[in-house]
C-alpha cells in the first residue's frame, strides 16, 4: 500500500497525539486516579498505534502497543499509577517523539526499542501478577458467558460502557422480537426506543438505527442500554408496547466482549485489524469535538492569502491617492466602500491566522518538570490564558524567549527546597505563566515566587562589566536596574549552569521581543519573586503608522509608539547639557533630530516652528523632529531582506500608494 | 562551483570598460533603473531599496562595491537582481547586454595582477577570442562585513 500521500497527515497527527500524551501524563502525575485522563492517554496511544501500523512503522507500532497495554491495565485497575512509572512513561513518549521526528526528517522511524519495551512490559506484568485476585472480584454477572450480538464497538463506546459501571449504572443487552404479523415495524421500533430512552441511554443498536428506521430487519433487534433501573422493570415497560413477541434482557459485559474480540482478532489478519483501528480512531476524533466544525488549512496557503491581501492593501492605498487627486465623488465613494470591505476582510484574515498560545505553552510543563529535576528543585507551573490567541508568525517567534525566561526563573529565581523551607516558603516553588489580551496587544507574564532580583548584586555586576558607571547608580530607577539583566554580557548566577547559559541569554530575549515590535519589563521583590512581562502586538504584518517627511524622504512611525504630535515654537526648545530638550506637559523630553540620525542634508535656515512627534519606550520619551506630517495610514510591514536585516533605527519598510518604498522608524532604538 | 556540462551560461555586464560575468543560475531578472529609497546608516555602496513587484529589495552599486568610481545612471544602466542563499539583492551595473555560454575549459584562475579590483571577489577569468570576462563570486560580494561593523558603531 502506498502511504506516502498520507505521510504529512500522519506526522501532523502523530505530533498532536504525542503532545497530548505528554500533557496528559503530566496531569496524571498530579492526579493519578483520574479516569478521564487515563482514558485519553489510552485513546491517544491506541490511535497512534493504529496509524503507525497502517503506515508500516513497526517499531512505532510496537512501542505504542506496549504503552497502550500498560494503560489498559491501569484503566481496568490492574495497575495503579506510581510516580516512578511516570518517568518511564515520559521516557517512552520521548522515544516516540524521536521516532516521529525521524520519520518527519525522512527516516524510517526505526529505533532500538527493545529495552524500553521490556521495561514497560515488566510494569504491566507485575500488575497482572499482583492483581490477579482483583480481576476475579468483578461483579458476578460480568462473568456470564453469553454470546453477544455486538461485535464492533469502538473505543469510545467501550469507554462509556466501562465508565457507566463505575458510576453505578448497568449495561444491558436487550433483544426485542416483534410479532410476525406486525405491520409497522418502524413505528414499533420507534416506540421501543422511546421507552428505552426514558430509562437510560441507548449506546448502540444492531442493526443500526438507520436500518431499523427503514425496516431493514427481520423480527428482532438488539440494543445496548445503559440504565440504573433493574432489568425486570425495563423488560416490563418494553412489553407495554403492543405487537411485541418477546423481550430478552441480559447484562452486557465489556470484559467478555473484549475477550471475545481478542479471540477474533487473533484469527483476523493484521491488516484488517489495522483498518478497524483506523476507522475507530477516526470516529473517536469526530466524537471528541462535536461542536467545532473546522478544516485543516496549510499555513502556507494562509501566508499566500495574506500576501495577496497585502498587495490589495497597497493597491487600495494607491486607489485612495488617485481618488483624492481626481476629486471624482463617485470614485471616492467606491474607494471608501472598498476600504471598508477590505478592512473587514483584513480582520477575518488576521483572525484566521490566530493560533491559541497553548501552541507554545503546552510544551512548557514538561520542560519545567525536566529542568526542575535536573536542578534538584521542586517547581510547579500554572498556566493561565492558554487560549489567548496570537498571530501565527508571532507564535513561531515567541517560543524561544519564553523558554529562556522560564529557564531563568527555575535556575536563578526559584530557590532550592532547603532554602525555601528556611525562608518559610512552601517547599515547592511555583511559576505562573499568564497570557491575556489588552487592546491591540497581547501580554505574557512569567511570575515566579523565588528569590527575586537582588538589586545590589545587579548593580555590582553591571559596574564590574562596564554596563554602567558610578554616576549612573543614583539616577537609575528600580525597573531600570532590573532591566540591566537584559543587557548583553550579564550573568548573576553564582555558578554558571548549562541551563541558563553564560549571560548570553536574556539579551537575546530582549532583542527577539523588540524585533517583534514588543517590549519587556521586569518587576521584582526580594524573597517574593519576579515578574517578567512581555507586551506583543497582535499581528506583525499590517500596522498603523504616521507618515512623516524629512526633506523629500518619507518615513513611517508606528502609531503604537507615538504619544502625540505637536508643532512647537522655536523658543520652547531649551538646552540642557548641550542637548536640546523641550518641556512636554511638565516633563523634560530630549529632542532628537531625525535628520542627524538618518544623515539627511540639513537645511540651515532655522524655522519659526518645529514639528515634533513624541514617542515612548516604556516610560521614557523622546521628541523626534520632522519636516512635515503626511498623515496616518495602514501599511504592510515588509522586511528589507536578509542582506539589510539589521539597520540602525529602521525596523523595516513598506510600499506606499505611489509604489515608492518608505522606511519604518524603530523608535525603540532612538529612545535611550 | 560545480559544472555539470562543459559549458557555463553567464550574463555579461559592463562596469567602466571591463566586462564581468555571473552565472545565470543566480540571476532573477534584469531591471531598468528606477527610483531608489535611500536607507540611512548603511555602507556607501548600498544605494537603498526598491519596490520590485511588491518585494522590498536592497540595491548595491557594483561600481562602488568593487572600488570603481561611480557615474551618473543612464538609459543603459541596469539593475541585475541576484538570488543567493536567502538574500535577494539588486546590483547596479553600467549595462547588461549578453547571455553567453562559455566553455569551462576557457576559465582560468585569477591572474596575480588584476588592476583596481580586490581579487577576493573574482572567481576566475574567461578568455574568449578577443574578450576577457571576469567571473565574479557573488557570495563574496554580498558578504557584508562592512554592515556589521557599522552596526556596532551605531549601536553604542
Amino acid at each position: 500500500m502506498d502511504t506516502t500521500q498520507y505521510l504529512d497527515i500522519f506526522i501532523e497527527e502523530s505530533n498532536e497525539h504525542i503532545e497530548a500524551l505528554y500533557n496528559k501524563l503530566l496531569e496524571l502525575e498530579n492526579d493519578p486516579n483520574e479516569k478521564s485522563i487515563i482514558e485519553e492517554i489510552f485513546r491517544s496511544a491506541h490511535t497512534l498505534k493504529g496509524m503507525s501500523a497502517t503506515m508500516g512503522y513497526n517499531d512505532l507500532a510496537t512501542l505504542t502497543h506496549t504503552l497502550e497495554n500498560v494503560f489498559d491495565a491501569i484503566r481496568y485497575n490492574r495497575l495503579t499509577v506510581q510516580p516512578k512509572m511516570i518517568d518511564l512513561l515520559v521516557e517512552t513518549v520521548d522515544q516516540l517523539n524521536m521516532m516521529v521526528t525521524d520519520i518527519a526528517n525522512g527516516g524510517n522511524g526505526s529505533s532500538d526499542i527493545a529495552e524500553i519495551v521490556s521495561k514497560l512490559e515488566s510494569i504491566e506484568q507485575s500488575s497482572n501478577n499482583a492483581n490477579e485476585g482483583f480481576q476475579c472480584n468483578d461483579s458476578g454477572e460480568d462473568q456470564t458467558e453469553t454470546p453477544t450480538m455486538f461485535l464492533d464497538f469502538d473505543e469510545f463506546e467501550l469507554s462509556i460502557l466501562s465508565e457507566s459501571h463505575d458510576r453505578g449504572f448497568q449495561n444491558y443487552e436487550i433483544t426485542v422480537t416483534l410479532r410476525e404479523d406486525c405491520l409497522l415495524k418502524g413505528a414499533r421500533v420507534y416506540m421501543v426506543f422511546e421507552v428505552l430512552e426514558q430509562m437510560g441511554e441507548v449506546i448502540k443498536s444492531e442493526p443500526s438505527v438507520n436500518d431499523l428506521e427503514e425496516e431493514k430487519f427481520d423480527q428482532s433487534f438488539s440494543v445496548i442500554l445503559i440504565s440504573n433501573q433493574p432489568g425486570q422493570a425495563i423488560s416490563e415497560k418494553i412489553k407495554h408496547v403492543s405487537e411485541i413477541e418477546s423481550v430478552t434482557i441480559k447484562p452486557f459485559s465489556v470484559q467478555a466482549y473484549r475477550e471475545l474480540k481478542q479471540k477474533q482478532s487473533n484469527i483476523h489478519s493484521l491488516e484488517i485489524v489495522n483498518e478497524q483501528e483506523q476507522t475507530s480512531s477516526i470516529s473517536n476524533q469526530s466524537l471528541k469535538s462535536p461542536h467545532q466544525k473546522t478544516i485543516r488549512v496549510n499555513i502556507e496557503k494562509l501566508d499566500v492569502l495574506m500576501n495577496l491581501f497585502e498587495e490589495l492593501i497597497i493597491d487600495r492605498g494607491r486607489l485612495e491617492q488617485i481618488a483624492s487627486d481626481l476629486r471624482n465623488s463617485d470614485l471616492q465613494e467606491t474607494v471608501e466602500r472598498m476600504a471598508r470591505v477590505s478592512s473587514d476582510l483584513q480582520n477575518i484574515i488576521l483572525t484566521m491566522r490566530m493560533v491559541p498560545i497553548d501552541f507554545v505553552f503546552s510544551r512548557f510543563p514538561r520542560m519545567v518538570r525536566k529542568l526542575a529535576r535536573e536542578l534538584n528543585k521542586q517547581v510547579e507551573i500554572e498556566i493561565i490564558g492558554a487560549d489567548t490567541e496570537l498571530d501565527r508568525t508571532v507564535i513561531d517567534e515567541i517560543g524561544d524567549p519564553i523558554v529562556h525566561l522560564l529557564r531563568n526563573a527555575i535556575d536563578h529565581g526559584i530557590e532550592s527546597p532547603e532554602e525555601r523551607i528556611r525562608k518559610g516558603k512552601p517547599e515547592k516553588g511555583s511559576i505562573q505563566l499568564k497570557a491575556y489580551h489588552s487592546g491591540n496587544h497581547v501580554f505574557i507574564e512569567i511570575a515566579d515566587d523565588g528569590a527575586g532580583i537582588n538589586k545590589d548584586k545587579v548593580l555590582h555586576k553591571a559596574l564590574k562589566n562596564g554596563l554602567i558607571n558610578d554616576k549612573d547608580i543614583g539616577s537609575l530607577s528600580e525597573q531600570q536596574i532590573y532591566e540591566l539583566i537584559l543587557e548583553s554580557g550579564f550573568s548573576t548566577a553564582d555558578t554558571i549552569s548549562d541551563i541558563s547559559g553564560r549571560g548570553v541569554g536574556l539579551d537575546v530575549v530582549k532583542n527577539t521581543i523588540e524585533s517583534l515590535g514588543g517590549s519587556i519589563t521586569i518587576d521584582s521583590k526580594i524573597n517574593e519573586g519576579s515578574v517578567f512581562s512581555i507586551e506583543l502586538p497582535l499581528t506583525l504584518t499590517i500596522i498603523s503608522v504616521l507618515l512623516v517627511e524629512l526633506n523629500e524622504e518619507k518615513y513611517a512611525i508606528p502609531l503604537s509608539s507615538i504619544i502625540e504630535t505637536a508643532i512647537i515654537p522655536k523658543d520652547k526648545i531649551m538646552s540642557a547639557h548641550k542637548k536640546k530638550v523641550i518641556d512636554f506637559r511638565g516633563k523634560v523630553v530630549p529632542l532628537v533630530n531625525l535628520k542627524e540620525i538618518f544623515d539627511c542634508p540639513q537645511n540651515d535656515n532655522e524655522e519659526e516652528y518645529t514639528s515634533i512627534v513624541i514617542v515612548k519606550k516604556g516610560d521614557r520619551m523622546a521628541a523626534l523632529v520632522v519636516d512635515t506630517f503626511i498623515g496616518q495610514q495602514e501599511i504592510v510591514l515588509k522586511t528589507m531582506g536578509a542582506y539589510l536585516d539589521n539597520v540602525f533605527a529602521i525596523s523595516g519598510a513598506t510600499i506606499l500608494g505611489d509604489g515608492q518604498v518608505a522606511l519604518i522608524i524603530d523608535s525603540n532604538a532612538i529612545v535611550k | 562551483m560545480s559544472e555539470i556540462g562543459s559549458e557555463k551560461k553567464v550574463i555579461v555586464f559592463q562596469l567602466k570598460d571591463e566586462e564581468f560575468a555571473v552565472s545565470v543560475q543566480q540571476i532573477g531578472s534584469i531591471e531598468r533603473i528606477q527610483p531608489i529609497t535611500r536607507v540611512p546608516n548603511t555602507p556607501e555602496f548600498v544605494k537603498g531599496v526598491i519596490n520590485l513587484r511588491g518585494v522590498v529589495t536592497p540595491i548595491i552599486d557594483l561600481r562602488s562595491r568593487l572600488g570603481i568610481e561611480e557615474t551618473e545612471y543612464s538609459d543603459s544602466t541596469r539593475i541585475i537582481i541576484v538570488f543567493l542563499d536567502e538574500m535577494e539583492v539588486g546590483l547596479i551595473v553600467d549595462a547588461a547586454n549578453d547571455v553567453i555560454d562559455i566553455p569551462t575549459s576557457s576559465i582560468e584562475p585569477t591572474p596575480e595582477v588584476i588592476g583596481a579590483v580586490n581579487e577576493d571577489y573574482i572567481e576566475g577569468v574567461a578568455k574568449l577570442e578577443n574578450r576577457l570576462l571576469i567571473l565574479l563570486d557573488l557570495r563574496k560580494i554580498l558578504t557584508n562585513n562592512e554592515i556589521n561593523e557599522l552596526k556596532h558603531v551605531e549601536g553604542n
